[in-house]
């Protein structure tokens, strides 16, 4: 089945998008934030808390009070573990009990420094390809999924809860289970450590939460014969740390938008561009699957006017995380129709918008989403609309679906709310295996002509946005009609200018060469 | 049709008949079955149809029964809290507030505590509004402060202080762990310990809110699905008024 659309123009829409990325990229280059660095202290294997605050925390806000921040963690790391012979861990230790200032040992010439810097990036780095190897190993053990793959989220606030949820989801089917974060853990500047049982509408995202789901959903995957990813979301101003710990912890799906915190959560557009691309990064070195967050892009705006700023959005973040280093087939790019009802061919409607993202991204994993601003207190309704979006998803033959909940306007999922859900994705998936092969649209008809609309208003958009500059384009609301500052939101205190020390070999392609041959 | 005693209707009057489902944390078994129906039979239900019962796995079931309760009620006997509120048209509106209150309506929205939640305060006070009808903002007698989501409730009363504002309506959405009950309670608290309580009238709406939240909370009124805008100002003119006949 496919769409009668212009190539030319969807070129050119990518060809300007990379443009914008770029200028985002020229931009936030000369830059770090505090949250870069304390993802690199936990690359280097950092862990523990102290009354509460993670060493990583205490680490980065004494060398910003002492205004050393600007080398970067890693030179005073590196010069610290030279000094004392120590390693990262233990220096942390002595760093958090008052032992020593890192910022007084005597400072080793930039060389030595820079040398041991990488010799611990490549340390880490290898430990962790060698973890990614045995995940790689197990994921080849079980027979491919079929697509698409079923999401469904679990949301107790309680991780055992979210557990048995997770287990039963797989038996019943699912392939992909999602933990929602708890209300509000996108504003916090830290990660909270531990194993959580109380949270709102969500759990929080710990270390010690991943990894006890990780090993639930490895065990459910031997009892159904089938693998099980695990999603989480690395958002808000923990971005870059978020996806340390969904490495550390061998996450398979992250959810990661290079918009979504500043126009959702208001956090600064600088502090979330610099730790998107370096989250990127690293998720991209680890081959860890992302997806972005268009679906709210029309949750509050008119969903059938606005649709084109879903394309927008989704040509920017293909492009942003493409410069991060990231191939196509791990950008799996977010889409939702969101229309009313009511509206006369609403189903006509969602299934060429379906069909436009997948045509536009062939490679892309792309992860559809479920109505859920016309569902009511109507359960059953909810459940038809959920059905007939089922079909959708298998018609224009998505990647990923996020299944939608007949109880979506009321809480979030029980058990057989999942269940009931579930079985219709699985019998439609089966049922209509086929149609994106067997049926197709009328050359020129009503479905086109839309498409063709839609992908010139997206050209349109994303001209102004190269026009106006990105940073000028967000503060004038191009996105959702959201208007953010330059130097507004939380976040921006923690970004800073790299001085003329600073040390990142994590970002180094021979490091990283390196790094993976020796985990071989 | 008796309203005195009305019963459960499937497809005869008078039948009593009902729908359930559940799940249980056991397996499908004989034994599960007879708990579900013995569950039901202490809900009240007679003529007990269990239709489907199925394995959703990791030892959890999923029940779907049929029956009839034998209970009725007099439609005449109930009493709720919330009155009927006669509704103003827009233009009622203001000439009533330009009459009686010879000011501006000064009005404060805001979504509290951690909620992100803005399409339900937007819908009640953007002037772009709700289901065809223009929100507060629209009306020229009301003067609107949107101070938008995520609002600590300490910031809306410094800010019905510094604008020394006449109405706070308040937005919560989410209610895992009754978060929504805390942030509401603590709004008022915090406004009766500046006293600016009786000052104000106070309301809260969303989803899950009804009058008998608001009362829980120490709130004026509580507004729910489908809320809308005509119906709060209506609320605030009447309200306006009441308070103006109390002083006299
Ligand atoms: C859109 C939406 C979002 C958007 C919000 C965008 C925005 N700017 O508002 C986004 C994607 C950001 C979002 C995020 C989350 N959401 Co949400 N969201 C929804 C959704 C789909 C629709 C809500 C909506 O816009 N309804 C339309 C409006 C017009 O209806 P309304 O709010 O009821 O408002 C009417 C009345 O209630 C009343 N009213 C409302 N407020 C007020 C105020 C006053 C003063 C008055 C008088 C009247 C009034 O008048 C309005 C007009 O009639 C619902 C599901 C659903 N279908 O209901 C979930 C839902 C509300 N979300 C939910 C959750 C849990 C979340 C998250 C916490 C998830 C997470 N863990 O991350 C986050 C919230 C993060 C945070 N910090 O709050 C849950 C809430 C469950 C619960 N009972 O607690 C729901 C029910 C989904 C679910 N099943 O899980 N969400």
């Amino acid at each position: 089945m496919k769409l009668n659309i212009s190539q030319e123009q969807a070129n050119a829409c990518r060809q300007i998008a990379k443009e914008v990325a770029l200028e985002i990229q020229r931009d936030i280059a000369p830059l770090s934030t505090v949250s870069v660095e304390r993802a690199i202290l936990r690359l280097l294997g950092i862990e523990g808390e102290k009354e509460k605050i993670p060493y990583v925390n205490i680490l980065v806000d004494n060398l910003k009070e002492q205004k050393a921040l600007e080398e970067g963690v890693l030179y005073w790391i590196a010069n610290a573990c030279l000094n004392t012979g120590l390693s990262p861990q233990d220096v942390a230790l002595k760093v958090v009990s008052g032992s020593f200032n890192p910022v007084h040992l005597s400072r080793k010439s930039f060389q030595e420094v820079k040398n041991k810097a990488e010799e611990l990036a490549t340390e880490s780095l290898s430990r962790l390809y060698k973890k990614k190897k045995a995940r790689e190993a197990l994921k080849q053990s079980f027979p491919p999924s079929l697509p698409p793959l079923l999401y469904v989220i679990v949301a107790t606030g309680n991780i055992y809860d979210d557990i048995a949820q997770a287990k039963t989801a797989a038996e019943q089917g699912a392939d992909c289970v999602a933990v929602i974060r708890s209300t509000a853990q996108s504003l916090l500047d830290y990660i909270p450590e531990g194993i959580t049982t109380e949270g709102f509408g969500g759990t929080f995202a710990t270390q010690a939460n991943y990894r006890l789901m990780r090993q639930a959903l490895d065990e459910v995957a031997q009892k159904v014969s089938r693998y099980i990813y695990q999603v989480n979301y690395c958002s808000g101003l923990c971005m870059a740390e978020i996806a340390v710990l969904a490495i550390l912890e061998g996450l398979d799906i992250m959810v990661n938008d290079a918009f979504y915190g500043i126009l959702f959560r208001d956090l600064n557009m600088y502090r979330t561009m610099v730790d998107q691309h370096f989250s990127r990064y690293l998720l991209g070195l680890f081959d860890i699957i992302i997806t972005t967050g268009e679906d709210n892009l029309i949750k509050t705006v008119d969903a059938f006017k606005e649709y084109s700023i879903v394309l927008v959005s989704q040509f920017i973040n293909e492009q942003l995380a493409q410069q991060a280093g990231m191939k196509k087939e791990l950008i799996g790019l977010g889409h939702a129709a969101e229309l009313d009802p009511k509206i006369p061919d609403s189903l006509l409607w969602e299934l060429t918008q379906a069909q436009l993202v997948r045509q536009l991204f062939p490679r892309s994993p792309v992860k559809f989403m479920p109505p859920t601003r016309y569902k009511t207190g109507n359960i059953f309704f909810a459940h038809a609309l959920d059905t007939i979006f089922n079909l959708v998803a298998v018609w224009t033959d998505q990647r990923i679906v996020l299944l939608g909940m007949p109880t979506e306007a009321l809480h979030t999922p029980y058990v057989q709310d999942r269940f009931l859900s579930l079985e219709s994705a699985l019998h439609i998936r089966n049922a209509s295996r086929s149609f994106s092969r067997e049926l197709q649209f009328i050359r020129n008809g009503q479905a086109d002509k839309r498409a063709c609309e839609l992908l010139t208003q997206a050209m349109e958009t994303l001209i102004k946005i190269r026009e106006a500059g990105i940073w000028n384009a967000l503060s004038r609301g191009v996105f959702s009609q959201i208007k953010r500052e330059k130097r507004g939101g939380r976040g921006y205190e923690g970004v800073f200018k790299k001085g003329k020390f600073y040390l990142n070999p994590f970002l180094d392609k021979k490091i990283v060469m390196q790094a993976r041959r020796r985990a071989v | 049709m008796n309203i005195g005693e009305v019963r459960p209707y499937g497809d005869r009057m008078n039948d009593g008949a009902i729908q359930i489902s559940f799940s249980l944390p056991v397996p499908v078994s004989a034994r599960s079955i007879e708990a579900v129906k013995l569950i039901a039979a202490r809900m009240g239900m007679n003529n007990i149809r269990l239709v489907h019962a199925q394995d959703m796995g990791n030892n959890f079931s999923f029940y779907i029964l049929y029956g009839a309760i034998n209970i009725s009620v007099d439609l005449q006997a109930i009493h709720v809290p919330e009155v009927e509120l006669q509704l103003f048209d827009f233009w009622e509106i203001n000439d009533l507030i330009r009459r009686e209150f010879e000011r501006k309506v000064v009005v404060i929205g805001a979504t509290i505590g951690v909620d992100a939640h803005t399409v339900g305060l937007d819908a009640i006070i953007s002037a772009k509004g709700f289901g065809g009808e223009s929100g507060l903002e629209r009306y020229p007698q009301f003067e609107v402060f949107n101070l938008g989501a995520q609002v600590p409730p300490e910031l809306v009363v410094e800010y019905s202080k510094k604008i020394h504002a006449d109405v706070v309506l308040v937005s919560q959405v989410v209610t895992q762990r009754n978060v929504h009950l805390f942030n509401l309670s603590l709004l008022a608290e915090l406004l009766e310990a500046e006293k600016l309580r009786d000052k104000l009238i106070l309301i809260c709406g969303g989803p899950y809110i009804n009058a008998q939240v608001a009362l829980e909370t120490g709130f004026d009124a509580g507004f729910g699905p489908g809320t809308t805008p005509l119906q709060v100002a209506s609320f605030i003119v009447h309200e306006l008024m009441k308070r103006k006949m109390r002083k006299k």
